[in-house]
């Protein structure tokens, strides 16, 4: 007998190899209390988070938790259902209806999660004979779309609009097309230039589908994204998103002003198979979505705690991902696999919490030690920080000449 | 009119700086076996054939094109087209 585990065995060894070297499991963390949005308690000791994506620091809103609690007590734990039959309560209707006041849309689905916002949109809206056009550094949830559909799948260059013109103008210009681009690329924190990617699209008659996940909240006049930072608002077709970000729960979505959207619940599998959310969930979500309309001021902390960390990690000498903070996630570029883990655990062990990040999950076989910043990180958090990034390069020899 | 020998000579040039090891090159030769191209190589290596010919080789196509020979076949097929 075969053992169908063999094929893991190249990863197995290489972190056994790492854990060899005495460094921890950076893919193992247990959170054993989370105290806020930005401090968690991690192997008992107190430390800042600065690696979840929860931008506008919505976890612990009161109103938020107010609004969970009462949907708890008044629909009970879960829905034991799908969206199509028996799994939608009004919570998920006042969620969408939330979600097309936000975006200022017709319509609004809400999938599980927004990996299956991806998978599913991206898998119904093209099919055999279609194409997708997807920027080569997309995220997994929109290449695992393209591997459940049936459409001819075209990548081009991350972020390059004479690449996607190019490939653009190779295609049948009958066929239908689907160009997928995300706001904020969240690996190196870089943002897509989408004024350019989209008039070239429209004009090749393309659809368009940009995937805000880690712009949502804090980018445009209404925070509804890179999209509308850019002024391309009217010619996105469809804006994909999730609530496990700056909305601070768990979900995914998609809005659009389509006519025929709403036919998509009924053909988008991972819509369809699969039991929506709690409801408490989606009374969390709704609540953070209508506060998100009104958080200019928590948009603006945002930022500032975001150019004082890529401005003192710059100082202090780090290499950064970005020239300049695009977004809110701040990437630090590493040399290799080892001082990557080597200086995660540093961190961690100072009590600072960022992301390890590493091939294949990264572009271009980079390592990452990948900070993302919440509105609630205070300047006195940073302070320490950005100490502690001093004390960790000092211990593993960051700047050591090789 | 692109011919397959052509096609087949062109993409062994292409393949060839991408090629370190110096392993010999022939219509059997696989991608991930022999050449232990990484995705990101094979990537840039269609990149440069859909360039070199004009053409668009589609993602999903890929998994079925383990070998030189076989690409060869494919890029003449989508050439003609
Ligand atoms: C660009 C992008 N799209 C989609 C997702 C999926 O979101 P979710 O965590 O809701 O599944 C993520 C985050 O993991 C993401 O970074």
């Amino acid at each position: 007998m075969s053992d169908l585990f063999s094929k893991f065995d190249a990863l197995i060894n290489e972190r056994a190899g790492l854990l060899d070297l005495g460094v921890r499991d950076p893919f193992s963390i247990v959170m054993q209390q989370v105290k806020s949005p930005t401090e968690a308690v991690i192997d008992g000791r107190d430390t800042i988070l600065l690696g979840t994506y929860n931008y506008m620091g919505m976890t612990f809103d009161p109103d938020v938790i107010a609004a969970g609690k009462s949907a708890l007590d008044e629909f009970g734990a879960g829905t034991t259902g799908s969206r199509v039959l028996n799994g939608t309560y009004q919570g998920h209707k006042e969620c969408e209806d939330a979600l097309k006041d936000f975006y200022g849309m017709d319509h609004a689905m809400v999938f599980s999660t927004g990996y299956q916002a991806n998978l599913g949109m991206v898998s119904t809206l093209a099919g055999k004979g279609d194409f997708i056009i997807l920027d080569a550094d997309s995220h997994a949830s929109i290449y695992d779309g393209c591997y459940l559909g049936n459409a001819d799948i075209v990548r081009f260059k991350h972020n390059s609009a004479e690449d996607l013109e190019k490939r653009l103008r190779r295609l049948p210009p009958e066929a239908g097309k689907l160009v997928i681009l995300e706001g904020v690329y969240s690996m190196l924190g870089d943002i897509a230039p989408l004024k350019e990617l989209v008039a070239i699209a429209k004009a090749h008659g393309a659809m368009v589908l940009v995937d805000e996940a880690h712009g949502m909240g804090f980018f445009g006049e209404h925070g509804r994204g890179v999209y509308e930072a850019a002024g391309v608002a009217d010619d996105v077709d469809f804006v994909v998103g999730t609530f496990s970000k700056s909305v601070g729960t768990v979900g995914g979505f998609c809005v659009s002003n389509h006519p025929k959207f709403e036919i998509l619940r009924l053909v988008c599998r991972p819509y369809t198979f699969t039991a929506s959310l709690p409801p408490a969930v989606v009374a969390c979500a709704a609540t953070s979505i209508r506060k998100l309309m009104h958080a200019a001021p928590k948009r603006e902390r945002l930022w500032d705690m975001t150019r004082k960390l890529h401005g003192g990690l710059k100082a202090r000498g780090f290499r950064l991902a970005t020239e300049t903070p695009e977004s809110a996630i701040v990437s630090v570029l590493m040399p290799d696999q080892e001082t990557t883990v080597r200086m995660w655990q540093a961190m961690l062990e100072l009590g600072v919490y960022v992301n390890m990040s590493r091939p294949p999950a990264t572009p271009a076989g980079v390592f990452l030690l990948r900070c993302s910043l919440c509105a609630e990180h205070s300047a006195a958090q940073l302070d320490t920080v950005l100490e502690r990034f001093e004390m960790a390069a000092a211990a593993v020899g960051l700047f050591a000449p090789a | 009119m692109t011919d397959r020998a052509q096609v087949y000579a062109r993409i062994i040039e292409l393949i060839e700086p991408l090629n370190p090891k110096k392993v010999a090159l022939g219509e059997n030769t696989s991608f991930a076996g022999d050449l232990e191209m990484d995705s990101l190589t094979v990537m840039d290596l269609v990149a440069s054939m859909e360039d070199e010919w004009d053409i668009v080789m589609p993602l999903n196509m890929l998994p079925d094109l383990e070998t030189i020979g076989q690409v060869a076949d494919a890029v003449t097929k989508l050439v003609k087209k």
